[in-house]
């Protein structure tokens, strides 16, 4: 058994750079904002997961255990990459990103910054 | 001969539509289909001893996952919930693109495989089934005097 990719064996040199998109559920409450994205046959070795100025990145490459005369005969899933970005707006703490990694599901949290919490306005009545 | 006609990239994005489109409704395509939303995608592969096949089934407990061979068709079947709130004051969903709810995939299993070596394997979110071949069938070197 090797590291090698199943996903891999029908590629050409021209599509090196070609990633998936993998799904996601974005949920937001008054603590921050919750993602969920399908990430399968990524181990936790090659997660990425990125912050830059404004912008989030995940990214994660498949690598399944395979045989070493393994001949691929059907192929739904045919990049061995995943790669999604989101912009990040002002009201989100970047410094303070939350991941867990559990059967292929990333589970992001990005706390709002107190700044940005919750808070009624007052409507002053003349 | 026909490639020099066209610029190579125009043939590059033409054969993986094409691609795409094989895995939907190609010459050949499964009478099965390729599951609701696709979900769990599937990849086949076989070595001469087996055949080993990858459903891309994040977010599952394996405990509820089925896999079961009847008739020369393995079935896997499973459920997986949603793990968005209800829809209230305090949270919003923004986008909801993940699959959820029942889902069931067939293979049918050719005639040299052996129904009764089945293994199964639920790592980083790809259920592994391995299915190995009849004795009979695997390739076999004859000696010769």
């Amino acid at each position: 058994m090797t590291d090698t990719n199943v996903t891999k064996t029908e590629e050409s040199p021209r599509y090196e750079g070609s990633t998936m998109l993998p799904p996601v559920d974005v949920v937001e409450d008054a603590s921050g904002i919750t993602l969920y994205a399908d990430m399968p046959g990524v181990p936790k070795d090659k997660l990425n997961v990125r912050v830059e100025a404004d912008s989030l990145t995940i990214e994660g490459e498949v690598a399944l255990l395979l045989a070493n005369d393994l001949e691929a005969s059907h192929a739904e899933v045919q990049l061995p990459r995943y790669q999604r970005a989101f912009t990040l707006g002002q009201e989100l703490d970047r410094e303070r990103v939350a991941a867990e990694f559990k059967h292929g599901v990333l589970k992001l949290h990005i706390p709002k910054a107190e700044h940005a919490k919750p808070r009624k306005i007052e409507i002053s009545v003349a | 001969m026909y490639r020099t006609w066209f610029p190579s990239d125009l043939i590059a994005e033409l054969e993986r539509l094409q691609r795409q489109g094989q895995r939907l409704a190609g010459p050949a395509s499964s009478l099965r289909g390729v599951g609701r939303n696709g979900f769990p995608a599937i990849n086949i592969g076989g070595t001469p001893d087996s055949v080993e096949i990858y459903a891309f089934a994040p977010g599952l407990d394996p405990a509820t996952v089925e896999v079961t061979v009847e008739r020369g068709v393995l079935t896997l079947s499973g459920q997986r919930s949603t793990e968005l709130p209800v829809e209230n004051k305090t949270s919003a969903v923004h986008i909801n693109e993940r699959f959820t709810g029942r889902f069931s995939r067939a293979v049918s299993l050719s005639d040299d495989l052996d129904s009764e070596r089945v293994s199964a394997k639920y790592s980083d979110g790809v259920l592994h089934i391995s299915v190995k071949r009849k004795q009979s069938a695997q390739p076999r070197r004859i000696e010769i005097h």
